[in-house]
């Protein structure tokens, strides 16, 4: 069949295109993943061919973002009413939920089977274990059952350093999960600050954040309770071996900052925060993003350094 | 709905199938650089024939 069948019953304005398909498996959260992927495949002791390594960061990074589409498929009934997320190519629209679901399905096979390939097997049943762990565990399971959705749930973005780790090691050693700890902890802060300045977003899609179900003040004061754990475990992952005097530096100034900003929200209340529109909670939220990409950073310096005789202690 | 030539849905589409063109060629040169990658990087080399038996 060519164009030249196409009659007026056929035609949609918003037919997808190619950007639309692309938008399903969550760019800026695969940016993440392959960021963090690619410090652990770096901070593995061993030497990876780099296209092989290319490679490996490629498929790590389409398998986080067929569970995203997978997650868009599950969610897209709550994604349609959250401002937030309404603007997705399902809600939108564009791209029909089965589809997304055949994309998702079809992505996750051929990245979990070529990771396995390009490098062990051990790291492709990892990464099939992250995809199951988030769209099962956390999408189907856990975001709309419990005010602990994101604690869990955040372990499946923890998840990719430690697979890069094993794509290139093919073992499993103390030092990725400090990593998986680091972006473990770091998610409940993060997301709680973004429930706190969506507002009603998470209210009228029915999920059970911290913030529908135990109220805002306690949303407050958890994340300034998760935010000093945190600094407690990133600092003192700096005298572990994937820290060093970069590292050191680099998480005492950022967990000052977070904690200053944890701090500060645990004291606002709710008029002073509409009177500036969230400015803290928002500035909050922004040094988060900057405080893992610094974090992770610091640890690729230290790993990159090291075979120099500079990285670490 | 008058169907023109050039309507921005002919561009839409070309972008589509354009897309999923490069992705294809993409993952054939993927697999190629990977199969060269493994070779000469000896992860695929054959077992040696050499170590008698009893």
């Amino acid at each position: 069949m060519s164009d030249a069948s196409i009659n007026a019953s056929t035609l949609r304005d918003d037919e997808a295109s190619f950007g639309d398909y692309f938008a399903l498996l969550k760019p800026r959260v695969m940016s993440l993943v392959v960021f963090t992927a690619l410090v652990g495949l770096v901070a593995a002791p061993v030497s990876v061919n780099p296209f092989i390594a290319f490679c490996a960061i490629l498929f790590i990074a389409i398998g986080g973002g067929a569970s995203g589409a997978l997650n868009m498929w599950w969610d897209a009934d709550i994604d349609a009413v959250m401002k937030r997320t309404r603007k997705r190519p399902i809600p939108a629209g564009k791209v029909g939920s089965e589809e997304a679901m055949q994309i998702g399905l079809a992505l996750s096979a051929m990245s979990c089977v070529m990771l396995a390939l390009a490098t062990n097997i051990f790291a492709g049943a990892f990464l099939a274990f992250t995809i199951f762990f988030y769209v099962v565990i956390y999408t189907m399971w856990l975001k709309r059952l419990t005010p602990q959705n994101i604690v869990i749930g955040g372990a499946a973005g923890a998840f990719p350093p430690v697979i890069g780790w094993i794509a290139a090691t093919g073992s499993m050693t103390v030092e990725p999960w400090l990593m998986f700890a680091l972006t473990f902890m770091w998610t409940p802060p993060h997301f709680w600050a973004l429930a706190l300045f969506m507002r009603s977003d998470y209210d009228d899609a029915g999920v059970p954040m911290l913030t529908v179900t135990h109220g805002r003040r306690a949303t407050r004061l958890h994340i300034l309770a998760y935010t000093a754990l945190l600094a407690i475990f990133a600092i003192g992952a700096a005298f572990t071996d994937i820290g060093g005097p970069v590292y050191l530096t680099v998480a005492v100034v950022l967990n000052a900052l977070f904690l200053r900003g944890a701090w500060q929200i645990s004291r606002r209340d709710e008029a002073a925060s509409e009177t500036d529109n969230f400015k803290v909670e928002r500035s909050f939220f922004k040094l988060s993003l900057l405080y893992l990409f610094l974090h992770f950073g610091a640890i690729l310096v230290e790993a990159v350094l090291k075979p120099y005789g500079l990285g670490g202690w | 709905m008058s169907f023109k030539a050039e309507h921005e849905l002919h561009t839409r589409r070309f972008g589509r199938n354009l897309g999923v063109a490069l992705t294809l060629v993409a993952f054939i040169v993927i697999v190629f650089g990977l199969t060269v990658a493994k070779v000469t990087s000896g992860d695929m080399s054959l077992p040696t024939v050499g170590t008698e038996q009893n």
